[in-house]
């Protein structure tokens, strides 16, 4: 293990993946903990299933090699919570960086932690920040309680929308409004992007709020430019603001939580409470059918 | 707690067809494993990559266009020379039986042809699996 830690800090990427798993299938294992931080931007991208979000990562991605930077992906996708497995496709779309050096992803599933991230998540995006990335990307589908997850591991979130997929509708759900930090209209070659632009803006006017919406096309590059410089502005704001600060106290604080909940969810299922908790459970059962 | 399989499943080749490729990518993932697909033409370089930054414990090809000689020993080459040469590999497709038995010299682990039952591939995969965690 010691001599991994010491070849990811040659910048091994054979080490870096071999860590990752690691720490994937050793939750709350502390060999990340001392790792030097380095301050990658760590960028959330979510939406609804087929907005984009992989194509436009993968555009992300070139505009940001165009740059000289370097990036690591983190992309996730559900995993099926009766066998575990998971079918890990967005790769796919990022085919055009398979042999770039400087690019490096890594595909995760959910898993089955209650908030929809992996708890694992939080030491992949340190090994990567310790690699020495300059930004990360972390993809997930924003289907039910994940898109608020990725608050909490993100600096910046871009909520990824795409016209005639019913998100007018989503977007009213509250919540989700709130997690977008930049949204994204995709897909604008196709008709209706105007009209949910449109809708957007008076979704904000009507809460107070301003926040940027860039159209793209993510399969032709289109408006990506616009959208990674519309992110670096922002999160230079964040600098001034102290807003990055707090994300990153928050996402301690997330960190920290996931591993209680974790450690709670051990101790429950260790034979002694198991046999007490099956007596509450019975009760419970009992008083509630007695209540019919 | 138990480790969970993580495979890469390929398509390499020109062919533009994946159907068979998706069946056992869904197969294996519905036998709780987690499959890494990357979709179609890939070259042997492709491959390799990806199984290194994915760190999976195997690789399947699927491979109809009878390209599966050439492939495979680049592939295996390229394995070697990056040292995951022990990250088993199998291969699916149309696959005459002299060239199954070559590719198996070549270094190939297991080779599917068309009729394979996917519970078959599934207790294979584990097989092969169980073999390198020994
Ligand atoms: N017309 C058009 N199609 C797009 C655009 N961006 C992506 N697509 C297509 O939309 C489909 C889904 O794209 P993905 O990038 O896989 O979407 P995703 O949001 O990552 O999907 P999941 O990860 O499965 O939730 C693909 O067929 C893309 O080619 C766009 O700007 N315009
Ligand atoms: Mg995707």
């Amino acid at each position: 293990m010691k001599q991994l830690l010491e070849k990811l800090e040659k910048k091994d990427i054979k080490a870096l993946a071999k860590l990752i798993t690691y720490v994937e299938n050793n939750p709350g294992i502390d060999i990340v903990d001392k790792l030097p931080t380095k301050g990658a931007k760590i960028i959330g991208f979510t939406g609804s299933p087929g907005a984009g979000k992989s194509t436009l990562v993968n555009s992300v991605i070139s505009t940001l090699r165009n740059k000289g930077y370097s990036v690591g992906v983190i992309a996730i996708d559900p995993s099926s919570p009766f066998t575990g497995g998971a079918f890990l496709g967005d790769r796919i779309r990022m085919k055009n960086h398979f042999l770039d050096d400087k690019v490096f992803i890594r595909s995760m599933s959910s898993g089955n932690s209650l908030g929809g991230l992996n708890e694992s998540v939080f030491d992949v995006i340190k090994l990567m920040d310790a690699f020495g990335f300059d930004y990360v990307l972390i993809e997930t589908v924003g289907a039910g309680q994940s898109e608020v997850d990725i608050v909490y591991v993100s600096d910046i979130v871009v909520l990824v929308l795409s016209p005639g997929s019913g998100d007018e509708i989503q977007l009213l759900k509250s919540g989700i409004m709130e997690i977008g930090d930049i949204y994204v209209v995709n897909k604008s070659d196709l008709d209706g992007a105007d009209y949910l632009k449109s809708y957007l803006e008076a979704i904000f006017s009507i809460s107070n709020k301003r926040k940027p919406i860039i159209k793209t096309i993510a399969t032709s590059n289109s408006g990506v430019e616009e959208l990674v410089k519309t992110i670096d502005l922002l999160l230079k704001e964040f600098h001034k603001n102290g807003e990055i600060k707090i994300r990153r106290e928050r996402r301690l604080k997330k960190h920290a939580e996931s591993i209680i909940t974790r450690k709670i969810k051990e101790e429950l299922s260790s034979l002694e409470v198991t046999g007490s908790i099956n007596t509450v459970v019975k009760n419970v059962l009992k008083r509630l059918c007695d209540s019919f | 707690m138990k480790r969970k399989i993580r495979v890469l499943i390929a398509k390499p080749g020109l062919d533009g067809h994946d159907r068979g490729a998706k069946v056992v990518a869904k197969a294996l993932r519905d036998a709780g494993m987690e499959v890494i697909y990357t979709g179609l033409r890939q070259t042997p370089e492709q491959i390799v990559k990806t199984a290194i930054q994915e760190d999976v414990d195997l690789i399947g090809l699927s491979i109809l266009s009878g390209a599966h000689m050439n492939i495979c020993k680049k592939l295996l080459q390229l394995m070697k020379e990056n040292e995951i040469e022990n990250t088993p590999v199998f291969v699916g497709g149309i696959i005459p039986t002299d060239d199954a038995e070559e590719l198996k010299k070549m270094g190939i682990k297991e080779v599917f042809g068309p009729g394979t039952s996917l519970t078959l591939i599934v207790e294979k995969i584990r097989e092969l699996f169980s073999e390198v965690e020994a």
